[in-house]
């Protein structure tokens, strides 16, 4: 009895949760008239809202801009990040503590203060409408450097020890001893740090005017509220769900990871 | 960098040398990697290793920290030259009707947000809680909308929500309701966006929920159960304390996302119905790039920074209680 109402209660959110998703991929196959119909299933099937997406603006490009950008990111992000992380856990030095405690002070810091600043900064450089104003900015995360830390304290000083005495170099040791001991932690700081990218939309707005140097979110933005679209929502719902689709299919890979990484920082896509 | 590298590479010799002989006479201490010779080693290192965090730190956060301190006292449109403006910035601010409008939004969003989020979130979780069979499946739907993007469900919601051929006011008008006029109605507006960010986000708290929940021992609701407590009271003596510090977590992370609620009115609403969605990222946006108030914008920015700061304090002094 009581297992019943649970499941009700269950399936309920189920459906909550998963029949928008649903019903956006049906809408997207539907012609424009049909979309605010009852019937979940389309009278005709069609893609015509995707072709008119690919039509109007160059997603594809859009594509290989974040792409680029994301694996840009992530790539930084965990090397320099791992070596942060590694002088700060595993090696003595001199203001040690006072490095660590900046870099958390920094995680204290709201992004919108640095808006403004940074974007100017970004316009003294010369990287406004160029990917390295995407990138650069975002190629050390004070997060992947905590969880990183964190990670490498547990390993054994003893398997260190070793290593030097075999005469192993500390990047050496980093990247070939310490790294495969630690793939939960760069896996989560990965997946942080790529959905987080993927998705940001404000940064790409601001930096980023031209087409061609777009983000796919900030594109797909523009679309939808620019009436890019002509208004209609098919290709709106169209561009939407190929922006998803990235995320969707490497969450649904990996959700076990997604979920424990993204929960374990609070951190949102 | 080479060179570096050989360099590296003779200390190393030295330190092993070092190291044997610190090994054989001091093997107790060897677990903390002492020996004297190769401290110096380790010294260079470490500084190697930080040093491009560090330098990026620099230029990326130390710089537009102080240069934002900078702006608060200028006029700048980022193309003609700066103008020193004195305490202008602030006064405009303390005199800017529609930033205290947007900070009232926020308040009302978090305010239909925070509620809703725990109760639906606390639900849900209790229920997983229960290990029924197939609860991979729940968990992994309910967490979908954490992972996709903002402007996807935004852009699904701008049609479920639209007036005249919205999906759920269609639903509505079948089952014979009225159609509810969700984001065209300055009243309706921002509670319907506070919906829809629940919808988003509550994934995630389910999960920090349930890991509360499986944190809480056994033994606890056993001596509830032998002093004869009812399922309620078992809820409001054991559970609800011992989730606080959850809670005090939920409720953190909600504020400061609900502060940073941008994409959302910028998609659906762009701040209207009559600056009903006007949220502070939005406005400090609309500030620095449709008008070029670079200063006054930055103002702003520090000013909600600040705000931020104070309900994140006054909120875990008042949610969070040491029980045991």
């Amino acid at each position: 009895m009581k297992k019943t109402v649970a499941y009700s209660a269950l399936v309920l959110g189920l459906v909550v949760f998963a029949y928008p998703f649903v019903w956006m991929v049906m809408a997207s196959l539907k012609p424009e008239l049909e979309i605010g119909d009852l019937a979940l299933l389309p009278s005709r099937w069609t893609v015509e809202n995707y072709t008119l997406v690919f039509e109007s603006i160059p997603l594809g490009r859009a594509f290989l801009n974040s792409v680029l950008v994301v694996a840009a990111v992530t790539a930084s992000v965990l090397v320099f990040g791992s070596m942060a992380g590694y002088a700060l856990a595993k090696l003595r030095w001199r203001g040690r503590e006072a490095v660590f405690n900046l870099i958390l002070f920094t995680m204290m810091v709201p992004f919108l203060v640095m808006l403004i600043p940074l974007y100017t900064l970004i316009v003294r450089f010369g990287w406004t409408d160029s990917l390295l104003g995407l990138i650069i900015p975002f190629m050390m995360s004070a997060t992947a450097v905590l969880i990183l830390r964190q990670s490498f304290l547990a390993i054994p000083q003893d398997i260190l020890d070793a290593a030097r005495i075999d005469g192993c170099g500390e990047g050496r040791i980093l990247f070939t001893i310490v790294w495969p001991l630690s793939i939960p932690a760069l896996v989560t700081a990965g997946i942080i740090t790529f959905v987080g990218n993927w998705n940001e939309v404000l940064w790409p707005l601001v930096v980023i005017r031209q087409e061609a140097w777009m983000t796919m979110p900030q594109m797909v933005t523009l679309f939808a509220v620019g009436g890019g679209a002509n208004a209609r929502l098919g290709p709106q719902l169209a561009a939407a769900l190929l922006l998803a689709l990235p995320v969707v299919v490497a969450y649904l890979f990996f959700q076990r990871h997604f979920i424990s990484s993204l929960a374990s920082t609070g951190l949102k896509g | 960098m080479p060179a570096e590298l050989a360099n590296t590479e003779t200390e190393q010799l030295e330190a092993y040398r070092a190291g044997v002989r610190a090994a054989a006479t001091r093997a107790p201490d060897a677990g903390r990697g002492a020996g004297a010779g190769r401290r110096g080693v380790k010294l260079n290192t470490g500084y190697v290793l930080v040093a491009p965090y560090l330098v990026h730190l620099l230029i990326f956060f130390g710089y537009p920290l102080l240069f934002s301190l900078v702006l608060l006292f200028h006029r700048w449109d980022v193309v003609t030259p700066m103008e020193f403006v004195g305490l202008k910035n602030f006064v405009r601010l303390f005199q800017d009707d529609l930033f205290f409008r947007a900070i009232l939004n926020t308040g009302l969003f978090l305010a239909i947000h925070i509620p809703l989020q725990i109760l639906v979130a606390l639900f849900f979780a209790e229920l997983l809680n229960m290990r029924l069979k197939g609860r991979g499946l729940f968990r992994t739907i309910y967490f979908l909308p954490v992972v996709v993007s903002g402007v996807v469900v935004t852009i699904l919601f701008q049609q479920l929500f639209s007036f005249d051929t919205g999906y759920i006011n269609n639903v509505l008008t079948a089952l014979g309701g009225e159609r509810v006029p969700w984001l065209v109605s300055p009243v309706w507006a921002m509670p319907s966006i506070a919906l829809m960010a629940t919808w988003k986000n509550v994934g995630l708290y389910v999960i920090l929920f349930l890991a509360g929940l499986q944190n809480i021992p056994e033994a606890m609701y056993e001596v509830a159960d032998l002093e004869g407590a009812n399922l309620w009271e078992k809820w409001w003596l054991v559970t609800l304390p011992m989730l606080n510090p959850m809670v005090v977590t939920v409720v953190v992370l909600s504020t400061i996302g609900g502060f940073s609620l941008f994409i959302e009115p910028y998609v659906l609403t762009g701040g209207g119905p009559l600056n009903s969605t006007l949220s502070g990222l939005l406005y400090i946006y609309n500030q620095a790039f449709s008008f070029n108030h670079m200063g006054y914008a930055a103002t702003l920015g520090l000013f909600f920074a600040l705000v931020i700061f104070v309900v994140v304090l006054l909120q875990r002094r008042f949610v969070e209680t040491d029980f045991y």
